[in-house]
């Protein structure tokens, strides 16, 4: 199988160190209140591994790395689905300062929130 | 034609992916971003995942018979993993959140180490530079995977205690040695320096055996209120993984991703350590309350005030500033309904109600936030120890709901105190203090709380929930007239 790109040593450095800059400085605005959000964020990026799981799936030869591959995208996929999920369920009790009258109903409280961005 | 175009489409899936994730996780600075965040991040998750089966354009002649059958696997595993984790991460308690994080993650961190048995068993990876990374985005994710799993059982209740037996560093120390040296013997027999003695499939299992041993012996003596830090180790190590990993498959999106998780993760470990005052390897390598009652501890004075809970409630209702510091004794009763319940009952008589959240309060970074914004308090209410802080001595009440290391006093006065210099609420300098709390026993850093035997506290014993719950009842029976 071959890629598209081609990454060598030096270039592959290049890539690691702004993609770690990139992560330092954008996770550093985050506020501590966002914080397990964030992490499960996180974690739900890292679910991308399910494409490198894909990859090694469908270039097995063998049934023994069928078995790793096919074990690679179910652990990946769980990870990526999982992480969406709970990430969106706690983004999504996150409530506005001004709505704090009529709790209790969490679509109203999400509506608030989007109609308070406009 | 279509088998050169492939490989094209699968790259720029990738940077959409990357940059997705990159934006959507800007998105994430603000609450009101943040919901936004995720599902732009979700998008480019979408569209990497759905391209990455155009790889199937260009497999190798060996894989081709077993092309759509690999295919159905894909599909099978994807609709499996993805439908099973959805489901759980729907209906997960938010009180049990830490440790479906940790089970997620550990999930991304073993999806990295069996990539990396694919390419290693299969001998898809030549040259000494890619078989060295290769083996330690392996390594790097097997310790992630079984580390994450033993995190989970401590947080799910499954493992009670720490489990912490003599020359444990020493043990660690070895197995991490062992693995270390499979693995360059693994890279050398790979660039053909030595004979691999040995089959090399057994040299590979043996390497993830050991590995996956060190994530389990790494794990089983940290204690629960470390959970934070190690929660965020492990992410930044299954994000670490996930970038060496796609360097070995020369996929750019894995390597973005990955790192920026690895920086993030390590950028929370850091904040989540200072906030306990203890290095990251400090607490990695539990030097924590491994010998309990061999330190002396100072002289207390004072003794421990029971008070009624109905007669804490009203003594809050007549204040009229209150500062609420809730800890993971909080979480353990499920009581934060409850609690906003009876703030609700406090603000209508006009009383001032904040929380104070203290960073390592819990087991994950940020868990009372989510806890309190799953039972509706605004987050202006929430305040973080440096905003709030200075505000204790001017506040009436501190009402302090499972949450014991982090307003002990002790760790500003005692040099003695294994917790000395560890940033802490300054609860005890309102003007009253009242503790709710289950029995009179210490807190996980098994040190006494002079806070507790102050003049101004008083102890309310019992169930978060049961003591709210008291509480509600007595100020609603007082009738009082609700402000407008």
């Amino acid at each position: 199988m071959h890629t598209a790109i081609d990454i060598t040593g030096l270039v592959a450095l290049y890539i690691f160190v702004l993609a770690a800059f990139a992560g330092w400085v954008i996770i550093g605005r985050v506020p501590a209140i966002l914080h397990t959000p964030l992490m499960s964020g996180s974690n739900f990026v890292h679910g991308i591994v399910v494409v490198g799981g894909v990859y090694a799936l469908l270039g097995a030869s063998t049934v023994q790395e069928q078995a790793i591959g096919f074990f690679a995208v179910l652990l990946g996929a769980g990870n990526a689905a999982g992480g969406y999920a709970v990430t969106d369920r706690m983004l999504a009790m996150f409530q506005a300062p001004v709505a704090r009258t009529g709790q209790g109903n969490r679509s109203a409280r999400v509506k608030h929130l989007h109609a308070k961005k406009h | 034609m279509f088998a050169s175009l492939a490989p094209v489409i699968v790259g720029a899936a990738g940077l959409v992916a990357a940059s997705l994730f990159l934006f959507g996780l800007l998105r994430m600075s603000s609450p009101v971003t943040a919901p936004s965040g995720i599902r732009v991040a979700g998008v480019g998750m979408a569209v990497a995942v759905l391209a990455s089966f155009l790889y199937a354009a260009n497999v190798d002649a060996a894989a081709q018979p077993h092309l759509l059958v690999n295919i159905a696997l894909a599909v099978v595993a994807l609709t499996l993993g993805g439908g099973l984790a959805w489901r759980s991460g729907r209906t997960v308690a938010m009180t049990a959140m830490p440790q479906m994080v940790a089970l997620y993650n550990g999930m991304g961190g073993g999806a990295a180490a069996a990539i990396a048995a694919v390419e290693l068993l299969g001998v898809k990876t030549t040259g000494a530079t890619a078989l060295a990374v290769t083996l330690v985005g392996a390594l790097i994710g097997a310790v992630s995977l079984s580390g994450s799993l033993i995190a989970w059982a401590k947080l799910d209740g499954v493992i009670e205690h720490p489990l912490r037996v003599k020359g444990q560093q020493a043990i660690n120390g070895l197995v991490m040695a062992v693995s270390v040296a499979i693995g360059g013997w693994i890279v050398c027999a790979g660039a053909g320096v030595v004979e691999p003695v040995v089959a090399l499939p057994t040299l590979i299992y043996a390497f993830f055996g050991c590995a996956l041993v060190f994530g389990v012996l790494m794990t089983l003596p940290i204690g629960g209120a470390d959970m934070p830090v190690v929660i965020s180790i492990y992410n930044a190590f299954t994000g670490l993984a996930v970038g060496l990993e796609g360097y070995v498959l020369q996929n750019p999106a894995l390597m973005i991703a990955g790192m920026v998780v690895g920086a993030a993760g390590l950028l929370l470990t850091l904040l989540m350590a200072r906030a306990m005052n203890r290095s990251v390897g400090n607490v990695v390598f539990t030097r924590f309350g491994v010998a309990p009652g061999t330190r002396k501890q100072g002289a207390i004075q004072g003794s421990l005030k029971p008070m009624a809970p109905g007669d804490a409630g009203i003594a809050m209702r007549y204040a009229s500033s209150v500062i609420i510091v809730p800890g993971y004794g909080l979480a353990v009763a499920q009581g934060q309904q409850k609690l906003f319940e009876f703030v609700k009952l406090l603000q209508a008589g006009g009383v001032r109600v904040r929380f104070a959240v203290h960073p390592v309060a819990g087991r994950m970074p940020g868990q009372m936030d989510v806890l309190l914004a799953e039972a509706g308090v605004p987050y202006d209410a929430i305040f973080q120890l440096e905003d709030i802080n200075g505000d204790f001595p001017d506040t009436d009440v501190a009402l302090i709901i499972g949450a014991n290391d982090v307003v002990n006093p002790a760790a500003r006065t005692d040099k003695s105190s294994p917790i000395y210099g560890m940033p802490i609420l300054d609860a005890d300098k309102a003007k009253k203090v009242f503790v709710v709390k289950r029995g009179e026993g210490k807190g996980y850093a098994g040190v006494v709380n002079t806070l507790f035997y102050a003049d101004n506290c008083s102890m309310v014993y019992g169930d978060a929930q049961a003591v709210l719950v008291q509480m509600i009842e007595a100020v609603k029976s007082l009738g009082l007239p609700v402000a407008a």
